[in-house]
């Protein structure tokens, strides 16, 4: 395995979707190559920051008026 | 197609069962959110389109066939919201069935070619080791977020739902209407222009 087809196997390797033996050449070419290595733990960083971007949602006041539109439109349906 | 709690859900929502709908609302409504904000360029303008797409659910829901998922129908409803708006707001795309194409496409590399020589690579990846600060900042934030709104649009769907909003693989794919490779060749063409990015802006003196 090359450090250019690791590369496009790294999203079926953190999803665990690799067959076992592809996922043991692919942990045995990251034991020995730096880059690699690097490349999946900037991948891993990348994923910790989008994952800790606060969730947001809607206004609790265009909540309440979807609430009290669904009640509207359902009690004349 | 529909489960069963999902009919019971649907049967809830037409027989006027406010609580139903108000836990529906509050379940979705933030991954709605998060995938709006990539299609429309204000949180403003986002906020109307999830709006009007519960709207479009209160007065749809007689119509909803199950053919679909719920969730896939409620995406459906506010991905067509979007678009709408988002043409109004902007100018979009055009040759958008070509870029559909393209996204699907298996020949968009993982990272660019020139970085490696005979498959290995000439300039592998640095460690971000002591760059904690700027990997926590508002600034890398921004350019995140900014890099998911330069991607074609189901990548974009994809990574806001796996990555911003913690969607499992299945709730991603059941929510898009997405088959299980095609959810994962989406994401990881996303992952790796989304990675891509964040790299050049570390290198870009931050580190």
């Amino acid at each position: 395995m090359s450090c250019k087809e690791l590369v496009e196997l790294v999203t079926d390797y953190l999803e665990g979707r690799l067959p076992a033996t592809v996922r043991e050449q692919l942990e045995a070419h990251i034991a020995l190559c730096d880059g690699c290595t690097a490349y999946i733990e900037q991948m891993r960083l990348t994923l910790s920051v989008l994952g800790r971007i606060p969730e947001e949602t809607i206004e609790p006041a265009a909540r309440d008026e979807l609430i009290a539109a669904f009640r509207e439109l359902r009690a004349s349906a | 197609m529909a489960s069963e709690s999902e009919e019971k859900l649907v049967a809830a929502l037409r027989a006027g069962d406010e609580e139903a709908f108000a836990a529906l609302v509050d379940e979705l409504s933030p991954a709605l959110l998060r995938v709006a904000l990539m299609h429309v360029p204000s949180r403003a303008v986002a906020e109307e389109v999830v709006g009007d797409t519960w709207l479009g659910v209160v007065r749809g829901i007689d119509r909803f066939e199950g053919r679909s998922a719920l969730r896939t129908w409620i995406f459906q409803i506010l991905l067509n919201t979007a678009r709408t708006r988002g043409k109004r707001e902007k100018r979009t795309l055009p040759f958008a069935s070509f870029r559909r194409r393209a996204e699907e496409g298996r020949h968009e590399p993982a990272v660019d070619p020139d970085r490696f020589a005979g498959g290995a690579w000439a300039r592998p990846p640095q460690e971000w080791e002591g760059a904690e600060a700027t990997l926590e900042s508002d600034e890398t934030r921004r350019v995140l977020l900014d890099a998911i709104r330069a991607l074609p649009p189901r990548q974009r769907d994809v990574i806001a739902l796996r990555d911003l909003q913690g969607y499992s693989a299945d709730e991603a794919r059941n929510a898009l209407g997405l088959s299980e490779t095609n959810q994962r060749v989406l994401l990881h063409r996303a992952r790796s222009k989304v990675r891509a990015a964040l790299e050049a802006h570390m290198e870009s003196g931050n580190l």
